[in-house]
């Protein structure tokens, strides 16, 4: 069973409803108690880092979610802001990440005005460093993104996808049992099932 | 690289699909959520849906075809119709559908767009524009599914969207749309050189051809297309279907 928190913030319907489409069960909560026992956690969330971190921080979801990741070790995905969250910062606020993966997210900024953003539409990626979420992707795996800020890994070994968009940056990292990607699996075809799939079975 | 977009964009009237010649003399073409599964199998990019008369008939958005289509689905989905007030577009995004689009309240309430933008960011907000050609060559704004004239020029009405908080543009060339004549190519470069959001162009797509002409003479960032998808050819019956994507894939390099 996935554990979908809830802490106000994301697209929670989409994630759910692809769960149940590949057999898997999933539950959207923001109950502490819920979230303590939780074998296995998906972090979602659209929308700006600083006001995602004071609802996480204010919540009481914090704690927790320090205890299941860094003392449990309960595998964790972030998808989309969610994966943002879990590095140390952002560019686009000034409040401190969860610093699960040492990475941090930088704004694009294109001086050609062909180059829109956010980066939003489908793009292919490339695996890094091989990962047991990324395992079996098919040739030419693709993806939905809808984002104006990247991650960018310290160590190249926490980057196990990454994607071109004007430059080269991480659309999926790793540090032992935290996972982030982010595109929207929950958006993305078959593409999704299989990352989802893969998160089911870690 | 970041591939176009190429989006169904499908038509609701009642609770059934139609499909409108210059937004006029809708036709049947079948169930929306019957239609949307297949658009899932096939793998669309993104999928369109808008309620023309919700508006005009003070209709709210059918939240239970929009549930039942988030299910179904697993690409971005866009919903547009009847939406004027920040509860029920915060309903829709509720439900899994992650765009909403807008057209005639941006008139009558154009702070909705920037208050759903705040909330819920500018990437979740598409603002629709129809535009008409008239007898003189000259665009002219249209809102309420076209019925109703707007005394703004389309550029500046644009760009005005932008300022507002809008993270995308759905632009409808009214005397273009059902005729498989092509796309407006003048006005989509009109208008996508005049913003810095991407800009969706709908109206006329007949084939891939047109689909790459508007791409790399319009500039359009993202492609829309009606009848192209649901009829087998021009003058012929309903066929759910969509272009071939590595022709599709060819043609867009």
């Amino acid at each position: 069973m996935i554990t979908i928190v809830d802490y106000g913030m994301g697209n929670l319907g989409s994630v759910f409803n692809m769960f149940k489409k590949i057999g898997v069960v999933s539950k959207i909560t923001s109950d502490l108690e819920e979230i303590k026992f939780a074998k296995k956690l998906l972090l979602p969330g659209v929308g700006s880092f600083d006001k995602a971190m004071q609802k996480i921080n204010t919540s009481g979801i914090r704690e927790v979610l320090d205890q299941k990741v860094l003392i449990e070790e309960v595998p964790i995905l972030g998808i989309c802001l969610g994966m943002q969250l879990l590095t140390n910062s952002s560019e686009e606020g000034t409040e401190k990440g969860l610093g699960y993966i040492n990475a941090s997210a930088k704004k694009f900024i294109f001086q050609d005005k062909k180059m829109k953003v956010p980066h939003m539409g489908w793009n292919l990626v490339e695996k890094s460093t091989s990962s047991l979420l990324t395992t079996n992707f098919e040739e030419e795996s693709r993806f939905y993104f809808v984002h104006s800020y990247y991650v960018e890994v310290v160590n190249q070994a926490n980057s196990i996808l990454k994607t071109n968009y004007g430059l080269e940056f991480d659309s999926a990292i790793q540090h032992k049992n935290v996972y982030g990607a982010q595109f929207h699996p929950e958006k993305s075809h078959k593409f999704g099932m299989k990352l989802f799939e893969n998160f089911s079975k870690i | 690289m970041l591939q176009t977009r190429v989006i169904p964009c499908l038509l609701l009237k009642g609770d059934t699909l139609v499909k409108t010649v210059n937004f006029k003399k809708p036709a049947y073409i079948g169930d929306p959520v019957n239609t949307a599964r297949i658009f899932n199998e096939l793998e669309v990019d993104e999928l369109a849906l808008l309620d023309i008369s919700a508006t005009n008939n003070n209709n709210k958005p059918d939240f239970k075809i929009l549930a039942e289509l988030a299910n179904e689905c697993f690409m971005p989905l866009a919903y547009g119709g009847g939406i004027n007030n920040f509860e029920d577009a915060k309903k829709i995004f509720k439900i899994g559908i992650e765009k909403i689009i807008v057209n005639s309240v941006a008139f009558t309430n154009p702070n909705l767009i920037t208050q759903l933008a705040e909330h819920f960011g500018n990437q979740a907000i598409v603002a629709s524009i129809d535009v008409k050609k008239n007898m003189f060559g000259k665009y002219q704004v249209y809102s309420n599914s076209g019925t109703k004239k707007q005394k703004v020029d389309p550029v500046a009405w644009a760009q005005e969207l932008e300022q507002l908080g809008a993270g995308e543009i759905l632009l409808t060339a009214i005397h273009q749309e059902g005729t498989w004549k092509g796309f407006d190519i003048e006005l989509t470069k009109k208008i996508a050189n005049a913003v810095n959001i991407p800009v969706i162009a709908n109206g006329g797509a007949s084939s891939i051809n047109d689909i790459e002409n508007i791409v790399k003479e319009g500039d359009a960032s993202a492609v829309s297309l009606g009848s192209m998808v649901v009829y087998q050819n021009k003058g012929m019956g309903v066929l759910v279907n969509f272009p071939n994507q590595t022709n599709l894939r060819k043609a867009l390099k």
